[in-house]
């Protein structure tokens, strides 16, 4: 309640700049309809291979979406986010090849098992802060490789071999081939899940979160329930990442232990920061980036391959120190300033 | 005469064009009459990046082909691309290979994993796949996958290899077995079992397992030892193998003692563990050592070495990853040299599972390469070899471990 009246002080007091506001809003909005538009043209014009990647760099972008609503809104850290993909992609990848589920359900199924295991994982996490908990989620993905490849749980995992699984093919006789139907659920699966992160993040519930990563102390003089906020944060961000494990496992037909290590969660991490910490569109230029950035450093040269991703991540943090989010704001303020 | 053709070549197109166009049509995507696209995935960079030596080398050796002429006047264009031991990585790149860059066949794509990723994509595209960079026995299955194929020895053989020799030298040998709890493990112990058959049961008086996580094996060979067995079979990783070699020789374990093919290297392995402990240790090898004095007027390692010379220098002589690469890629020539001018992908395949009675260079001497439409594992042979406390010293003869 009291979260909900400081906002409405605020927003009295900026009334004036409403106008420019509407302005800028209905430009983005135009600025996604464009680029949505793109993406459905694109798998058209593209190869499979192509449109195999670009399915990729949409699961990368929804993955690091949770991880944004934990890092970039409530300022948790994590390095065990490959855990939460692994937790995800196993779980589709059990679902349909032990029990025969069709993959349309093995994603909410996914989601809910990671929200289980995310949630579960923030209660302990609540007493750790920044480096410490990045530590401890740093354990929990460097431990899942091993986990997986278990004997105890071989007869589900299938142990170091992993699961081998089936593309689906597109329902309703849709005139779509196998990489074109799992680009469009993969797509709409995306943008259902922004909208939907972009309304916690305006919601009470997103004010509680960002309050409590600005200043816990007065978040919770406020009233907010700073322990339940953070373990219910932290369990929809491994919603996001499961969902976005269940994809991959389908997309790439393919779960092994050696897919999900702790590469994975850098990577994840990269993609945040490239892509805006606290920006939620960033995500897609952040999935972008972690997919082609390793084949554009191949590119240079085999054996340093490494060393010119680190390079070129270094030049772009120079250019964006803060990611794409603040290259986006200026951009958008220098037009709106420019339209006066 | 391969060179009689090529000095005609308007000839030989016009010869095609009349007598032979439907043949010509049929052959692999790119491949060309002056080239032949291969495609290839190796880690070369991540954790698993020591591997990278053999897709390095591999791509020398077509450097070496092509200035030679090529193969029936065709140049290799050979594509690697880096996967970092990622399974799905693996699957990018290969389909980049597949779809956009049209390569003809894949060709000694590296690591149990990653093949695993593409093992049914390449079959539901017919590509050949050949020659993986794994071990593990699945890439035999010519009735399931029959664009599959292996090329070093699989770990069952290996295993069926060493229960042969305990069968011939040690009949009444009570066996103890440490091993690797993971497929590849599991692979050569069941080797030992089915080469041991109906003795498996009374022979094998002890087995422990480890997983890759432990941080040592020393308690495993304790135990392993009060069994009061007098074979030891080691089936362990580099690391795992050295820390039982040791703590085997620590403990004053008087047994007839086998490590395996995977864990043999005198660098990695043998001096770590001390090259006293591991004095009179067995083991099981299919290619020369560059190391190894034997060797050193050998016709074979003689080109190997100038061939690294002049077309890797920066690559390790040493490193049996080298000589394996080496290897591999002849084997590679030798099958596309057979395919002639019909360069489909069913005839790539053909050949491929045609291979008789091949002699590598660098391959032990009497170690052969077969295959046929049943048999989709080149490398079947190995030689036993026992570590003089220097180096390892070969005897016997090569020993077959068919599978089957």
């Amino acid at each position: 309640m009291s979260v909900d009246q400081e906002v409405n002080v605020g927003a009295v007091s900026k009334a004036p700049e409403a106008e420019k506001k509407r302005i800028q809003l209905s430009g983005s909005w135009i600025v996604f309809l464009v680029l949505l538009g793109a993406a459905c043209i694109l798998p058209f014009v593209t190869r499979n291979f192509q449109i195999f990647q670009f399915t990729l760099v949409i699961i990368y972008a929804i993955a690091i979406m949770g991880l944004n609503l934990l890092t970039g809104f409530n300022g948790q850290f994590s390095l065990g986010h490959s855990a939460f993909f692994a937790v995800g992609a196993y779980t589709a990848a059990i679902l349909m090849d032990q029990y025969g589920v069709s993959f349309f359900w093995t994603l909410p199924a996914a989601g809910i098992v990671a929200f289980v295991f995310g949630f579960l994982f923030g209660l302990p996490a609540l007493r750790l802060e920044n480096i410490y908990l990045a530590l401890a989620t740093f354990s929990l993905a460097a431990v899942t490789p091993t986990m997986l490849k278990l004997t105890p749980f071989e007869h589900w995992t299938g142990g170091v071999q992993g699961i081998v699984l089936l593309k689906p093919d597109a329902p309703f006789g849709l005139p779509l081939n196998q990489d074109q139907w799992l680009y469009f659920y993969s797509l709409a699966v995306a943008v259902l899940l922004y909208f939907v992160a972009r309304n916690i993040v305006k919601s009470r519930t997103g004010r509680a979160i960002q309050a409590i990563r600005d200043n816990p102390i007065a978040a919770r003089a406020m009233g907010v329930n700073v322990a339940y906020y953070k373990t219910l944060i932290f369990g929809v961000s491994a919603f996001y990442t499961g969902v976005a494990g269940a994809l991959s496992a389908v997309v790439v037909q393919f779960v092994a232990p050696d897919s999900f290590t702790v590469t994975l969660s850098v990577a994840l991490l990269v993609g945040l920061v490239i892509g805006g910490v606290g920006w939620l569109p960033g995500a897609f230029i952040g999935g972008a980036f972690i997919l082609f950035l390793p084949n554009i450093a191949e590119e240079f040269s085999k054996g340093l391959s490494g060393a010119v991703y680190g390079v070129i991540l270094l030049l772009v943090i120079y250019v964006m120190p803060s990611g794409a989010g603040t290259l986006w704001h200026r951009a958008t303020q220098y037009l709106s300033l420019r339209r006066k | 005469m391969a060179r009689t053709r090529l000095r005609y070549p308007a000839f030989a197109a016009l010869a095609l064009a009349f007598a032979a166009a439907p043949a010509l049509a049929q052959n692999a995507p790119g491949v060309t009459d002056a080239e032949i696209k291969i495609g290839n995935t190796n880690p070369y960079s991540g954790p698993a990046s020591a591997y990278g030596t053999i897709g390095k080398t591999i791509a020398a050796y077509f450097n070496k082909v092509n200035d030679e002429g090529g193969i029936n006047g065709r140049k290799i264009n050979f594509i690697s691309y880096d996967d970092g031991y990622s399974p799905p990585k693996t699957v990018e790149q290969v389909r980049k290979l597949v779809e956009s860059d049209e390569v003809a066949f894949l060709f000694q794509t590296l690591g149990t994993p990653t093949n695993s990723a593409i093992h049914k994509y390449v079959n539901v595209k017919k590509v050949p796949h050949l020659f993986v960079a794994t071990g593990a026995t699945k890439w035999g299955q010519p009735k399931k996958f029959p664009w599959t194929m292996g090329w070093q020895p699989n770990y069952q053989s290996e295993g069926r290899i060493y229960a042969k020799y305990l069968l011939d030298n040690k009949p009444d040998g009570k066996i103890a077995v440490l091993y690797q709890n993971d497929d590849y493990g599991k692979d050569v112990l069941r080797g030992v079992k089915d080469g041991l058959g109906d003795k498996a049961e009374s022979m094998i008086v002890a087995q422990a397992s480890y997983e890759v996580s432990n941080p040592t094996v020393d308690a495993e060979v304790v135990q392993l030892k009060a069994s009061g067995a007098d074979v030891f079979i080691n089936i362990a990783t580099p690391k795992f193998a050295a820390q039982a070699i040791r703590k085997a020789g620590e403990i004053g374990w008087d047994a007839l003692k086998i490590v395996n093919n995977v864990a043999s290297s005198v660098g990695a392995v043998l001096k770590p563990a001390g090259l006293e402990n591991a004095k009179g240790w067995y083991s099981t090898g299919y290619l020369k050592d560059y190391t190894d004095p034997a060797w050193k007027d050998d016709e074979g390692i003689k080109h190997f070495e100038a061939f690294m010379k002049k077309y890797y220098p920066d690559g390790d002589l040493n490193s049996s990853f080298t000589t394996y690469g080496y290897s591999a890629a002849q084997t590679l020539v030798h099958v596309l040299e057979q395919c002639g001018d019909d360069l489909s992908r069913e005839n790539i395949m053909k050949q491929a599972a045609n291979i008789k009675e091949l002699e590598l260079e660098l391959a032990l001497p009497g170690i052969k390469i077969n295959t046929s439409e049943d048999d989709f594992f080149p490398i079947e042979q190995m030689q036993m070899m026992q570590f003089n406390g220097e180096r390892w010293e070969f005897f016997g003869e090569v020993i077959e471990g068919k599978l089957g």
